[in-house]
């Protein structure tokens, strides 16, 4: 560690702060910055020049004093300690306990920036994970090591569905459940307790880490803390081959905060003024989940996202969409009629599903009946457009057998409660019923055999 | 690469982008920078100072730190080995990259493409005598590459002069001289220069041919939605643009694993590396349809994920295209998939946006439009410099931001390529995969296509094109119609209409890449499964023409079936459409006379 100390602070504006005078600093090195109060931040190098240097402060520029400011650069990367004691804690952003109790000690210590895993290195996931939720188990399946986020709008129970999610998780025939690494980022206090009452009421508490930064706590920091807590979920699915689930909530403040910082930076802006590199930040983050040849433990993902004024194709759902493998949509719609999880199934998509499903994961019919159950809502809905104009009196026969599918499947396979937790088998039985509603003649994506062996209507 | 390596000095870091002191360094030129060594390459100059892109990141890299010219520009290795490779955007072997770094990519990394141990039998072309002109292009001799592909050992383009002499048949490692040539027009005047199994080229330099040809045949994608309606001929541009979750990897990939192409490269530029290891754990255990033989042997793949650094992403699609130019030049046709073109743009836009260029279009720098257009370029069927015939298709997906077409990289990727896959949002969310749009795709292929069709399979298959197009933008009137006022509106003859369109749509474009029976769709099938779809429809239609209520031909049991056809009879099944053809013709018979009766009783 360096023991020098500069005081030729030049410039500071919205969490960067200028250095001149200071030869030779790394690219990314980590600063430690004392302000006139004697209070301690902490920064990085984000730009480095012969005789200028571009600090971003983590804990914001705010009461600065220029000629009253020491900044040390500490040559190391940002990084964090950690140790199977890290389960049961929560942190801030930069790896610091938030919960009073004393900082881990370990000579384990990783950089959080991560590095890329080579592709050639990893395992395809196949392993189906039951969540207990028909909408996500039966048409947008999850499997081990996918990152499968929830697309959804202010006031929609996204952190209810994540809780419920992280409860319920367990691979098919297997016992042991996840280790959970929880990243918070410009949530509010609520939202926070919210989670950590519901994870200490289901008694998991001690499986998980968390890491929070709340909506009063400094933004810059929010750019650090997904980092950090997917090093801790690398370690505990790679070092100790646990399972791991990570949420991340909410991935659209995160985003906000990037803004923040490179509008500061005067970063040429690409949509709605987001740094053209949002789409390789977001990677970075989200490509760090997987499985790794050779490697027992993996990492999934749930990231929240979301959407400003439902809009999904703002950038940051946008992006995300592009480079998770899939996306569960929440509707306003389903949630005003009081369907809970208001999962809006056609918008919704798991592009890993078909490798974790079928005959030796889930059911030899799971592939087909999903398929089906879409095409029969997709028709449904037209069905029910123009029922709202026409009227459904005015609608034949058949017509009006879809209206009523359209109703049942919202009500009944879609809507679940809170608590139930349903087996893949049963979800399926629940769809077969829905489904043999319909002659076999109109169930053109279930092959002959799928028919005979499950329909329930007479021949 | 006589030339000394020149030194200079890091002055200044801003991400991927450093600013170098380094006198007579050359624009383009590869750079190592700092103590790691990491890999980039100038992209402008101004005085003594250069700006280099790093393909590497550049943590911990410290201004005052050595930054050494190699005085070359991006180049790839190009010889046998690359063949079930993956290589990193700056074509690293990323298999051996594991080996030496484990499971996350280390910086600095220095492995070359190509195995330099293994050894390769090599037989010489026959009539190659010292004293032989030579010319680039040509045709050294041969190395067996895999089961399928012969790979042929090329004169690299720009040696011209005279054969001194040409190594005997027998087992070569890819760096032992081949052949000994009297250079007429390389650096040192009339020297010897000696030839091996590989040669270099750089990326961002189209590679000679001797001319440009017309393509003649389409590329067979097994996929009906392209191949009977939209489609794309070998040496041709084309385009899959789609929002997320439309299916754009999927159709990607099927065109990967199933056409009729010799070599198919997959450029997974700034995508999923979990989509990656699918392509990488599936390929060796799928069938190439036409040979047999394992597809993993006539495939190669790039991979740039999306979390790999940004500049060697740009650089990726380079990198592929440039090998698959090295084997459009021995005579083959190759087929290379760029997923996604959009990433590819996005990281020219990173780049520009550091360096502080105007950004004209949501920040896209101005120069977006040429270099797109310079990229689709490459593509084409050529006679090569040794007179044989190859081509290289090119096939981008687009990630429109929001699903908008109107944006920059998709509406000037449409003026360039000549086919276009829309792939609608709206069709995915109904599970209709290929998402494939009938109402927005083009083709401008199609005359060409049909002489090969009519040639191939049937002269019908110009007429039932067009006949099942009519019927679906037909059913997109009538459906406006019943939106507003309802089925009732109309007339028996346009609800048959409606249900020819449906059966079009569920029994032909609908195709599932995970039905074992139906993922690949060999043209005679595609044929049948056509013809009889519509001439079911004209059927039908005549029935209606008669007075036959709609609701008794709808009835029919057999139209369900019609749907599910394409699952039940492969590729070698055709009898079986036959059959079912002829039961059809019974039960419409009977309908008919039942009918005729009737209407004589009445």
């Amino acid at each position: 560690m360096s023991i020098k100390e500069y005081r030729t602070a030049a410039e500071a504006r919205g969490g960067l702060l200028v250095l001149k005078g200071t030869p030779g600093v790394a690219f990314g090195d980590r600063v430690r910055i004392t302000d006139h109060t004697g209070g301690v931040r902490n920064g990085q190098v984000i730009r480095t020049a012969d005789d200028e240097v571009l600090v971003l402060v983590f804990e914001g520029t705010d009461d600065l004093d220029l000629a009253e400011t020491w900044v040390r650069f500490l040559d190391e990367p940002m990084e964090i300690a950690l140790s199977p004691e890290i389960l049961g804690r929560e942190f801030n952003g930069l790896g610091e306990p938030r919960d009073g109790r004393p900082p881990i000690l370990s000579n384990i210590r990783r950089a959080i920036a991560g590095s890329a895993i080579n592709p050639a290195a990893r395992t395809y996931p196949r392993e189906f994970i039951q969540t207990g939720i028909s909408a996500i188990d039966g048409l947008n399946s999850l499997v081990r090591g996918q990152k499968l986020p929830i697309f959804s709008g202010s006031g929609l129970p996204h952190n209810r569905l994540a809780a419920q999610i992280v409860r319920q998780a367990r691979l098919k025939g297997e016992d042991t459940s996840f280790s959970v690494v929880f990243a918070a980022m410009g949530v509010s206090y609520t939202d926070a307790r919210f989670f950590r009452d519901e994870l200490a009421s289901s008694g998991v508490l001690r499986n998980v880490v968390m890491f929070i930064n709340l909506a009063d706590d400094p933004p810059v920091e929010r750019l650090l803390l997904p980092r950090t807590a997917l090093t801790a979920a690398e370690y505990l699915a790679f070092d100790l081959d646990r399972h791991v689930l990570v949420v991340m909530t909410d991935m659209t403040y995160y985003a906000e905060a990037l803004r923040e910082v490179a509008t500061a930076k005067g970063d040429v802006p690409a949509r709605k003024g987001y740094p053209g590199y949002l789409y390789s930040d977001l990677a970075e983050i989200y490509e760090r989940c997987g499985r790794i040849h050779e490697r027992h433990g993996s990492i999934t993902m749930m990231p929240v996202v979301s959407m400003p004024s439902d809009d999904i194709t703002h950038p940051i759902p946008d992006l995300t969409g592009y480079i998770t493998e899939g996306q569960i949509v929440l509707s306003r719609d389903l949630h005003n009629r009081g369907i809970y999880p208001p999962v809006h199934v056609s918008p919704s998509l798991s592009r890993l599903m078909k490798d974790g499903i079928g005959k030796d994961d889930t059911r030899e019919d799971h592939p087909r009946v999903a398929a089906q159950l879409y095409a029969l809502y997709a028709r449904a809905q037209e069905t029910r457009n123009l029922a709202s104009i026409i009227g459904a009196d005015e609608l034949s026969e058949r017509d009006r057998r879809y209206l009523h599918f359209a109703d049942a499947f919202d009500a009944r396979f879609v809507g679940q409660g809170e608590d139930e937790d349903r087996s893949i088998e049963a979800t399926l039985n629940l769809a077969w019923e829905l489904i043999s509603q319909f002659p076999r003649e109109a169930l053109t994506r279930l092959s002959e055999t799928d028919l005979a062996k499950y329909h329930q209507g007479e021949d | 690469m006589s030339d000394s390596r020149r030194s200079g000095v890091i002055r200044d870091i801003n991400g991927p982008i450093v600013t170098i002191e380094a006198p007579g360094i050359r624009s383009g030129e590869q750079v190592r920078i700092g103590e790691a060594g990491l890999l980039g390459e100038v992209i402008s100059l101004k005085g003594e100072q250069a700006v280099v892109q790093t393909y590497e990141s550049t943590d911990g890299v410290r201004p005052g730190e050595p930054a050494v010219g190699l005085g070359w520009p991006l180049s790839v290795e190009l010889g046998p080995g690359l063949l079930g490779g993956i290589f990193d955007g700056i074509q690293r072997p990323l298999e051996q990259i594991a080996l030496a770094s484990g499971d996350y990519i280390r910086r600095g990394l220095s492995i070359p493409a190509l195995d330099r141990s293994r050894l390769w039998a090599f037989e010489p072309s026959p009539g190659l005598e010292p004293g032989t002109p030579l010319a680039g292009g040509m045709v050294l001799g041969t190395v067996q590459e895999t089961a399928t592909i012969l790979h042929r050992i090329l004169v690299p383009p720009g040696v011209e002069g005279e054969l001194l002499e040409l190594a005997p048949a027998g087992e070569y490692e890819i760096e032992a001289t081949i052949a000994q040539v009297r250079d007429a027009r390389g650096p040192g005047r009339d020297e010897s220069r000696r030839l091996y199994l590989y040669h270099r080229w750089p990326v961002r330099r189209p590679r000679p041919y001797s001319q440009r040809d017309d393509g003649v045949a389409p590329l067979i994608t097994g996929q009906r939605v392209i191949d009977s309606f939209f489609p794309l001929l070998k040496g041709g541009k084309g385009a899959v643009p789609g929002p997320f979750g439309a299916g754009k990897t999927m159709v990607q990939q099927q065109i990967a694993r199933w056409s009729n192409a010799d070599i198919v490269i997959y450029v997974g530029c700034g995508e999923r590396g979990n989509e990656l290891v699918d392509v990488l754990e599936s390929f060796p255990q799928l069938d190439d349809p036409h040979t047999g033989r394992k597809l993993m042997e006539r495939t190669l793949l790039v991979a740039n994920t999306s979390n790999m650094p940004v500049v060697a992403r740009e650089a990726s699609i380079y990198v592929g295209i440039t090998m698959a130019e090295y084997y459009r030049d021995m005579g083959y046709d190759v087929v290379m998939l760029a997923d996604s073109t959009s990433r590819w743009a996005e990281a020219l836009r990173e780049v520009s946006g550091r360096l502080g260029q105007m950004p004209v279009e949501e920040g896209y720098p101005a120069y977006l439009a040429s270099r797109l257009a310079a990229f689709y370029e490459r593509a084409g069927r050529v006679e090569t410099c040794a007179s044989a015939s190859g081509s290289v298709t090119l096939i981008g997906a687009v990630s429109p931001p929001g699903g908008d077409f109107s944006e920059p990289v998709t509406s000037h990727t449409k003026d360039i390529i000549e086919t276009f896959w829309a792939l609608s949002k709206e069709l995915a969310d109904a599970r209709h995969y290929p998402s494939i749009d009938w109402d927005t795709s083009f083709s401008g292929h199609v005359p060409t296509a049909a002489q090969w069709w009519a040639d191939e399979v049937d002269h019908g298959w110009a007429a039932r094109r067009a006949q099942a197009l009519k019927l679906l933008s037909r059913d997109a009137e009538l459906s406006r119609i019943v939106n507003l006022v309802g089925p009732e509106a109309l007339s028996d003859v346009q609800r048959w209409e409606l249900e020819g369109a449906a059966l079009v749509k569920e029994g032909i474009l609908q195709q599932s890449a995970l039905d074992e029976v139906d993922t690949f769709c060999s043209p005679p099938r595609q044929f049948a499964l056509l013809d009889l779809v519509l001439w079911i429809y004209d059927q039908g239609a005549e029935l209606v023409g008669r007075g036959v209520p709609v609701r008794e031909v709808q009835s029919l049991p057999f139209l369900a079936r019609v749907r599910r056809l394409k699952s039940i009879y492969g590729n070698d099944q055709l009898e079986g459409i036959r059959h079912f053809r002829a039961e059809v013709g019974q039960a419409l018979d009977g309908l008919r006379l039942e009918y005729d009766q009737g209407e004589a009783s009445r």
